[in-house]
């Protein structure tokens, strides 16, 4: 599938600033300090929520000036948005922050890091071709023992921890994906995505079974393309914007009752397409109507209800919850219904399950001191389960949580709830 | 240069990475929950109690105030640093030092958030009893400091009944011992005179607090009321039955609104009030006065009444009073909360003054506060960029206090006087009183030194100093970076 370049689409100013209506909801109560992974971690109000909101009003005003200090607190924060799930005056946070980092991308004055980051994620991530070579890289790179090495050496060893996993056979499949062996009982579109088909195709390959055993045609449209996500939390919204509106054409021509998305990240962008596009005559209305017909996997699944299993293997599990399923799409009791309707599965909450492992799109890339110290708190709460699998909702998630396992040296395996799901019907013989 | 040398000393005495001195890190510390604003010097998160008297040695030496600061949701402005200075902020003195169920108290550092301490005590089948709304997030330090109440208050007592003893740095920079682990130290009451010091006579490094053991029933109920007059009648009706119950909690038109939309508590959008009362204690005991509360509210007019039992259904209840303040940022960009405290049996004559002054000045409130104390919070939505808005929601907030002292109440019951109030301090207390505090704060040697402008009377204005040290931002020249 050749994807020619994203053409960076123009944004409404609203888009390139936090407005002064959103910025202005924070009263500063504090009450979403106790739920910030790195205030927790460093105690300062730098780090915080209500410190960032009030800088990035300051830097909105012009009181403050977009400094390398000023800009490494925006780069601190991990975007997962748990603050804005408990903010009780609806502080938008995650839109206030992605436009924060926008304005100050555009403002020219930002680091360099900044800089090549953007270049980076518009082509590369949002270039599948070039993406796909970058995979064949990493693949490589495991799969020859150079990592295995690599991650043995000490001062290599937390530098190199964070290069995504890839192995298994890459997805690449578009057009009608499954059927069921009965009646069609809902037609839904796919987003296959970057980094999920090239790192975990089983996932999708998972998803796509599960859902056609469940009485749906599975569709995955060919013209679809990266959600933008990553473009949009690093500040290049134009790119973000360009990509939603590809996407919008892709789904809405793909006619499916739903848009089904089972990394948590891209599901939480693409139901924030009509924000995204709201200024964009041409799109606005197309961008909303789509939105509304997007739903996480899990979300998808508990509503039709799904089938329960008739059986499934011994299994103990603890479930981390993906950042931008639980707090930004505000799901977090669907996964566990799915994973609780499993035979045999015995679901172990883990402390703060809620809480952010570390991974946040780029985040370990770009930070990887405070993803480190997030990952080793979140390995030792996973360890003290005594789970043998971690489940959780997003590939960034999923790559993360396995470096933990390597980096702790826990033998656990580290899977997508939809996987078990997809393991428990072949356990008790159901097949597509 | 003299800044400089400052921000050396307190980076070798507390570790680089532990000094906040640029610019926009500071610009962070000049906000606590209140719409007062005052920006330090300094800012130092020091690890230990010999850190935190090394950092007061060491701004006592370069003749700047020092400022203590917990989580900065204190509601009277208490850890703004008025003056400049040196903030010293608590979080990384977050440990439970101990936990002593056969005595039932622990002892912690000051920068323990409130809840923590009942999480931690659960296992034991007991927790800390105040609870202030924001105890999520606040922390112990703060609490002693502010002598912070919260709705369980009624019954228990403000936080000065659960604290047994104190360590704390003197404004000379010396760590002293109140009180004891038993509570009862003979001698005069040095830990009664720390807490609710507001800050102003030393720095608490650690406490030792009382745990009780968790009640055997607990019995949560909604009343809802067409007229705010039918549930603040009820509120003394309830008390005049003999009951008293852990908690009594109003909350009228306005913040039911905000809390609907934040938490979904399913309040009638066209109640007056709500009450939410919470009876606890032995099983038998608390279904009778259940019963008895029931039928008082029913007499006075309540349309509606909801119990919960599990703990579940509990916490739903309560989910839409402990968010209340924060959800009010729905209604407006700033709110001005006000704590003042009345009679009982006043207060549906001090609730229509406080609704009458409001509307004169043109002002939405919202009222959610400890209706059982007596203790008034009317919130008052405005929006601080509209020019002298700020400064006429002050004057109410003057008329109102000034209403409650009418009353024959007073002009905190639970916040601190702070920075905002401590000009009211003349309507209730003769300068004779006044004298005595001043004495017993220059007892402590503390004097301007520690928490200055806060509790006794001044003009100096607090945001004289934030806009000094916001021109130097906007400029950004390379000392603001020293």
């Amino acid at each position: 599938m050749a994807t020619p370049p994203p053409i960076r689409a123009p944004v409404g100013a609203r888009l390139i600033a936090p407005s002064e209506t959103d910025l202005s909801r924070c009263v500063r109560c504090g009450l979403c300090l106790q739920h910030c992974p790195t205030y927790l971690a460093t105690g300062l109000e730098t780090e915080s929520p209500r410190g960032r909101l009030y800088l990035m009003r300051a830097l909105a005003e012009g009181v403050a000036q977009p400094t390398a200090n000023a800009v490494g607190h925006l780069d601190q924060c991990l975007q997962c948005r748990n603050c804005e799930a408990v903010c009780p005056s609806g502080v938008p946070y995650g839109r206030v922050m992605e436009a924060a980092r926008a304005q100050v991308l555009a403002g020219g004055r930002a680091p360099l890091s900044w800089r090549l980051r953007a270049l980076f994620l518009r082509q590369v991530i949002a270039r599948p071709g070039r993406l796909a070579l970058v995979a064949a890289a990493l693949r490589l790179y495991r799969a020859c023992g150079l990592r295995a090495v690599a991650e043995r050496i000490p001062v290599l060893r937390d530098r190199v921890l964070f290069a995504p996993t890839v192995a298994g056979r890459p997805f690449r499949r578009t057009g009608v994906i499954a059927r069921p062996q009965g009646a069609v009982q809902r037609r839904v579109a796919l987003l296959t995505g970057c980094i999920m088909p090239l790192a975990y195709g089983r996932v999708h390959e998972a998803t796509a079974r599960v859902l056609a055993l469940n009485g749906c045609e599975v569709t995955a449209p060919a013209e679809q393309v990266c959600c933008g996500a990553l473009h949009a939390h690093n500040g290049d919204r134009e790119t973000a914007a360009a990509l939603a509106r590809r996407n919008v054409d892709a789904f809405l021509a793909a006619g499916a009752d739903a848009v089904v998305v089972n990394s948590a990240g891209c599901g939480a962008a693409m139901k924030e397409y009509g924000a995204l596009l709201a200024e964009e005559p041409d799109y606005a209305e197309k961008a909303r109507r789509l939105a509304e017909t997007v739903r996480d996997v899990h979300e998808f699944l508990a509503d039709l209800p799904f089938a329960p299993p008739a059986s499934g293997p011994e299994l103990t599990v603890t479930y981390q919850d993906s950042c931008h399923l639980a707090h930004a799409q505000g799901i977090a009791g669907a996964p566990r219904l799915i994973l609780a309707a499993i035979p045999g599965l015995r679901l172990l909450e883990m402390a703060h399950a809620d809480r952010c492992c570390g991974s946040a799109g780029v985040y370990s890339l770009t930070q990887p001191q405070m993803s480190l110290r997030l990952l080793d708190e979140k390995m030792r709460e996973i360890a003290a389960t005594g789970a043998a699998v971690i489940a959780t909702a997003n590939p960034g998630c999923m790559s993360q949580l396995e470096a933990g396992a390597r980096r702790h040296g826990l033998r656990v395996r580290v899977a997508h709830a939809v996987e078990l799901l997809d393991e428990a019907y072949r356990d008790s013989g159901a097949g597509v | 240069m003299a800044r400089r040398n400052l921000i050396r000393e307190l980076q070798s005495a507390c570790g680089k990475k532990w000094v906040l001195h640029a610019p926009e890190d500071l610009l962070v510390y000049e906000y606590d929950g209140t719409i007062e604003r005052g920006m330090p010097e300094a800012v130092v998160l020091p690890d230990s109690a010999e850190q935190v008297a090394a950092a007061v040695r060491i701004a006592r030496r370069h003749g700047v105030a020092v400022t203590a600061r917990g989580a900065g949701t204190g509601l009277s402005g208490g850890a703004i640093p008025c003056d400049g200075g040196v903030v010293i902020a608590t979080p990384r003195l977050n440990r439970i030092l101990e936990l002593d169920p056969e005595n039932r108290r622990a002892v912690v550092e000051p920068g323990v958030v409130n809840l923590d301490i009942s999480v931690a005590a659960a296992a034991y089948g007991l927790y800390y009893a105040p609870d202030p709304s924001s105890q999520k997030a606040c922390t112990i330090g703060g609490n002693v400091a502010e002598n912070a109440g919260g709705p369980h208050c009624l019954r228990y007592g403000a936080t000065t009944n659960h604290i047994l003893g104190l360590e704390i740095v003197t404004a000379d920079g010396e760590i002293v011992q109140a009180g004891g682990e038993t509570g009862e130290a003979p001698g005069y009451d040095l830990t009664g005179v720390l807490v609710g010091s507001e800050g102003t006579l030393a720095i608490i490094t650690k406490a030792v607090v009382r745990l009780l053991p968790r009640p055997e029933s607990i019995i949560t109920l909604l009343a809802i009321f067409d007229e705010v007059n039918q549930a603040s009648r009820a509120v003394s009706a309830i008390i005049a039955a003999g009951i008293v119950p852990a908690a009594l909690e109003m909350m009228d038109k306005y913040t039911m609104q905000a809390v609907e939309a934040a938490v979904h508590a399913g309040y009638p959008p066209d109640a007056g009030a709500v009450l939410l009362i919470e009876v606890e204690g032995l099983a038998e005991e608390t279904a009778e006065e259940s019963r008895a509360v029931q039928e008082v509210c029913r007499d006075l007019g309540a349309r509606e009444l909801r119990i919960g039992l599990s703990p579940e259904d509990r916490e739903r209840l309560w989910a839409g009073r402990k968010g209340a303040l924060g959800a009010l940022g729905r209604l407006a960009p700033s709110y001005y909360i006000l704590d003042g405290v009345v009679p009982r049996t006043r207060l549906p004559a001090v609730l229509d003054g406080v609704y009458a002054a409001c509307e004169r000045y043109g002002f939405r409130v919202a009222n959610v506060f400890h209706a059982g104390d007596g203790n008034l919070h009317p919130n008052v939505l405005f929006d601080e960029r509209v020019p002298g808005a700020t400064e006429r929601v002050l004057d109410l907030g003057g008329e109102i206090m000034r209403l409650c002292v009418d009353a024959g109440g007073s002009i905190t019951g639970e916040h601190g006087v702070g920075y905002e109030k401590r000009n009211y301090m003349s309507w209730i207390f003769s300068e004779d009183d006044m004298e005595v505090m001043a004495r017993l704060k220059a007892a402590f040697g503390a004097e301007e030194r520690l928490n200055p402008g806060k509790v006794f009377p001044t003009s100096k204005g607090c945001g004289e100093v934030s806009s000094r040290m916001r021109a130097a931002i906007a400029r950004a020249g390379p000392d603001a970076y020293i």
